[in-house]
């Protein structure tokens, strides 16, 4: 039952032979939206929601950037894996199966999300935008978040034919879920269809749960967030699991 | 017959089919343990399926499959654990060193550490990359690539080694030392299944053949006997575009003619007639040899190997 395990650990060791370029990628870049958005435009909008624009910020980047990390994880570097490198059918004649692999690359973009969203966790302490330690229990949750994103990503993958449909996902999927999710502004100010439609978006109920948790404000509904999160990873992980066994397994 | 123990691979009646396409059309053998078999083929033969059925990467349509005395695709997965793979595309961790994707395999058997830090030294030197442990994949030259696709294929101390064209792709030397290899495997008591499309690949190492096209198997039995039983011992080639209208002329001298492109293969009980006809001819050119597997292959198919490659 943990055969996976050693999935996983081949990616992290890949990972951490490259570690620096793929930290400054993908912690750099989310670290200059904090900075430059926290205080640049914090500067016009003083305060969202009783906080200052900065505080209010970095909860959403953490998100945001552990949905990317889980995201680029199962969609761009696992099709490498699996069509281009042909690591995965290097694997499947060995006695690992289909699940083996997708639990793996799960973890892995789990695991990913979290190297990614942590350091920013930190950096936001550092500026003073974090209140508490009950702060820590982000960390948990930025694993949950990039299970749902990794599972929603690698079921893209089992249909992918090259690089180019992942852009499809990124601009219908990803992109409006990083805007209308709560990261960058409290979504109070928009139509309530849009309010209602981002109900539906994990990201959404990741915001929800890590942005209490960071500022100190009051957690509300813990149980349902966490939920749906568990819904899109565990309906990702079945989907991809059956449609990589129809694509590998013939 | 051989006791069942001594049966390592049981095939009836095994078809596979995508949509309207038949890839395997209902293929029985058996491979016995210690035996070298040989799929000799052109490329869609059915060659490829029929080993990924044997692991359970592909699903049979219809017929009965057992490797290592286990059903498959039922038990396709415990099989694996005690069967070897030298896969036909190269598919090595590029991002790993030789010993580092040694190791990664390894864990993939759920072969302990410190079992792995024994075998590995062993496996190294057998592929003769001693020296290059710690160099990266992209480094290496097409012929150390396969010999550490082959030593990975070693690491679980399999019972049963498929490889799937091991050599295509490498210089005669490269290739020389493969066979090496793999006669040193075959030694040690090692059953083995390769597919090719050399036919000196399959008359130096196999100690049976088949031969496949489109998904049948045309013949099953030694080199040696396949040749015995199915062509004429002596074959004269003449090249050249006359080559045609000269073998009509010349047609009683030869028991059979085929022709393939610009070649026309003569076979005959004896060559000298032929070899008399020709010698007065001008501008066209010809050899003598023995018959081999690839006239064979080219009587039962009507095409030659490399038709269809």
């Amino acid at each position: 039952m943990t055969a996976w395990i050693a999935v996983w650990q081949r990616n992290l060791l890949v990972w951490r032979k490259l570690a620096l370029p793929s930290l400054v990628g993908n912690f750099g870049e989310p670290l200059l939206y904090l900075l430059a958005l926290g205080y640049g435009l914090g500067a016009f909008v003083g305060q969202v929601q009783g906080l200052p624009y900065v505080v209010f910020l970095a909860s959403g980047i953490v998100c945001s950037s552990a949905m990317n990390a889980a995201t680029l994880e199962a969609t761009y570097s696992a099709y490498v894996r699996m069509a281009v490198q042909q690591t995965w059918e290097g694997i499947l004649v060995t006695p690992m199966g289909v699940r083996e692999i997708v639990l793996g690359e799960l973890a892995w973009s789990a695991t990913k999300a979290l190297i990614n969203a942590a350091p920013i966790l930190v950096v936001a302490a550092a500026l003073g935008a974090v209140h508490g330690w009950q702060a820590l229990w982000v960390l948990p949750v930025t694993l949950a978040v990039g299970l749902s994103f990794g599972a929603m990503a690698l079921v893209v993958t089992a249909f992918a034919r090259g690089f180019d449909f992942f852009l499809y996902y990124a601009t219908l999927v990803i992109t409006p879920m990083l805007l209308f999710s709560g990261v960058f502004f409290p979504l109070s100010g928009m139509p309530a269809i849009i309010r209602g439609g981002a109900r539906f978006l994990p990201l959404t109920h990741a915001v929800d749960v890590v942005r209490p948790l960071m500022t100190g404000q009051r957690l509300e509904n813990v149980p349902l967030h966490l939920l749906i999160l568990g819904v899109y990873a565990l309906g990702g992980y079945l989907l991809a699991l059956r449609l990589l066994r129809k694509r590998l397994i013939g | 017959m051989a006791e069942a123990a001594d049966i390592v691979v049981q095939v009836d009646d095994l078809s596979k089919q995508y949509a309207n396409l038949t890839v395997v059309d209902r293929v029985s053998f058996t491979v016995q343990r210690g035996e070298c078999l040989g799929l000799l083929g052109p490329n869609g033969a059915g060659k490829t399926t029929l080993l990924r059925m044997m692991l359970g990467m592909a699903i049979p349509s219809g017929g009965r499959l057992e490797v290592l005395g286990l059903p498959v695709p039922l038990r396709a997965e415990a099989v694996r654990a005690q069967v070897g793979v030298v896969p036909q595309l190269d598919n090595l961790d590029p991002d790993f060193s030789v010993v580092e994707n040694l190791y990664t395999y390894g864990r993939y058997f759920g072969i302990p550490q410190r079992s792995l830090r024994e075998r590995v030294p062993l496996l190294l030197e057998l592929a003769s990359l001693s020296e290059r442990s710690n160099a990266m994949i992209g480094d290496l030259s097409g012929g150390m690539k396969r010999r550490l696709t082959l030593a990975r294929a070693l690491i679980n101390d399999p019972q049963l080694l498929i490889l799937d064209e091991p050599t295509t792709g490498l210089d005669p030397q490269a290739r020389q030392l493969i066979w090496r290899r793999l006669r040193q495997l075959l030694a040690q008591g090692k059953t083995l299944m390769i597919t090719t499309h050399y036919m000196e690949e399959a008359e130096r190492l196999c100690d049976r053949v088949m031969v496949m096209d489109q998904g049948r198997i045309l013949a099953n039995g030694s080199p040696g006997d396949l040749v015995h039983h199915h062509v004429e011992p002596q074959v004269v080639e003449v090249y050249g575009p006359n080559a045609e209208a000269w073998v009509k002329r010349h047609r009683p001298l030869a028991q059979r003619v085929e022709v393939v492109g610009e070649t026309a293969f003569c076979y005959a009980l004896d060559e000298k007639p032929l070899l008399q006809a020709l010698s007065g001819e001008v501008g066209l050119r010809y050899t003598h040899r023995r018959a081999h597997l690839e006239d064979v292959f080219l009587k039962l198919t009507g095409h030659d190997l490399g038709a269809a490659a």
